[in-house]
């Protein structure tokens, strides 16, 4: 599986380390939604932490395209909300 | 082929009305993504015209990311700039306080190092922002980079899909091809824009200290403001200037009056005496005084002879 940490690069991980990104990302979302912010950075560390130590990085000339998208590190949570909207940080 | 897009957007649809709350977030923005690339793929009629259309993105993204760097640089070079006018502030305003505290002005001593504490609170800021903006300085570098191998490597595959193109296999090939370079447009763009919106809140910052500086409040010597401190230390030191001018005037009169009166006890003490105001009050004895004196001439005179 393909997983890009966002303004950091992708990442190949093995599918026995999704069950702990998936945990992270439910916790992740939950703080979203519960409006934690320091809930929120503690498990986007954790599920950055989590990529870069089980993950080897793609080589930059790779066009695959990511199954999953992690926001970058210093993403504050709105930034994360306004990112799940089609309108948000992406640039079309 | 063409069901993979409509997933994309039906996906992105889902988002918009909020139905896909139990995706969990590293699933939603990939679906975000993706659902870009689609509505851009879908816009196109002949797929080699998205091979070209996306170059020429690809191109613009480049440039605009190198403009990123250079932005970013510029910013940081303004702080290290402004960092460095606050330290050289910083140092004057304690020689100042040094000073005061020397000619016992602990008034103007106290007011200096509080200047120079509000200096030193705007330095440690200003390390931070400095240290925030080398960070998206070589993120955005380090993304340049990324985008540049990927585009290489979307031009290589653009020109053998065209060489080979049979729109069977061609259409899915592009698709891929598109799919990874979108998202690694979207994600470099993303970039751009951050470090754009950090630049651009730590330049209105930048720019309040500038204003900070130039009304004197932290009492900038290069905008060549009036230092009210200063010009008291300047004052003093004028004055004081003065009284030492005075004694070495005074010294230089009474160095020269026994060369000139050798053994003339009386000359001595006049000699002393002349430059005071105060020598008046003792009339009395100016006119025992004024009476060696005018012996004076005689004596060199005697010697000559």
């Amino acid at each position: 599986m393909i997983v890009r940490i966002s303004g950091e690069g992708q990442f190949s991980i093995d599918d026995a380390a999704t069950a702990e990104l998936n945990r992270l990302d439910s916790e992740l979302e939950a703080a979203v939604n519960r409006n934690d912010e320091a809930a929120f950075t503690a498990a986007l560390h954790g599920l950055l932490d989590q990529v870069r130590a089980h993950g080897s990085a793609l080589a930059a000339d790779t066009l695959e395209p990511s199954d999953l998208i992690l926001p970058p590190e210093d993403a504050s949570m709105d930034e994360v909300r306004e990112m799940l909207t089609e309108e948000g940080l992406i640039p079309g | 082929m063409i069901s993979a897009r409509s997933r994309g957007l039906m996906a992105a649809k889902m988002l918009m009305k909020g139905t896909a709350a139990r995706m969990g977030v590293m699933k939603r923005v990939s679906l975000v993504f993706k659902a870009k690339a689609n509505k851009a793929l879908d816009k196109m009629e002949d797929p080699r015209e998205t091979l070209d259309y996306s170059y020429q993105r690809q191109l613009e993204l480049l440039t605009k990311v190198r403009r990123g760097v250079a932005d970013v640089a510029t910013s940081r070079k303004r702080v290290e700039l402004q960092m460095n006018q606050l330290q050289q502030q910083s140092n004057k305003l304690e020689d100042q306080a040094r000073k005061a505290l020397g000619m016992g002005r602990e008034d103007l001593a106290r007011g200096a190092l509080e200047r120079k504490a509000s200096a030193q609170g705007q330095l440690n800021d200003l390390q931070v922002q400095y240290a925030q903006l080398q960070g998206e300085e070589e993120k955005l570098t380090v993304a340049s980079q990324r985008l540049q191998a990927k585009v290489d490597a979307f031009r290589t595959r653009k020109e053998t899909i065209k060489a080979t193109y049979t729109a069977a296999e061609a259409q899915t090939r592009i698709n891929e091809a598109f799919t990874g370079i979108s998202e690694e447009m979207g994600d470099v763009g993303m970039a751009i824009q951050r470090a754009e919106d950090k630049t651009a809140q730590m330049q209105a910052r930048a720019g309040a200290i500038d204003e900070l500086m130039a009304s004197g409040a932290l009492d900038d010597a290069v905008g060549g403001q009036r230092d009210d401190i200063q010009s008291e230390l300047d004052m003093m030191s004028a004055s004081s200037d003065v009284e030492s001018e005075l004694s070495r005037l005074k010294g230089e009169i009474t160095a020269g009056a026994p060369k000139q009166l050798e053994g003339g006890a009386n000359g001595n003490s006049q000699g002393a005496q002349a430059p005071q105001a105060g020598a008046q009050a003792s009339q009395g004895q100016a006119q025992p005084a004024s009476i060696p004196a005018a012996d004076r001439p005689a004596e060199p005179q005697d010697g000559e002879g």
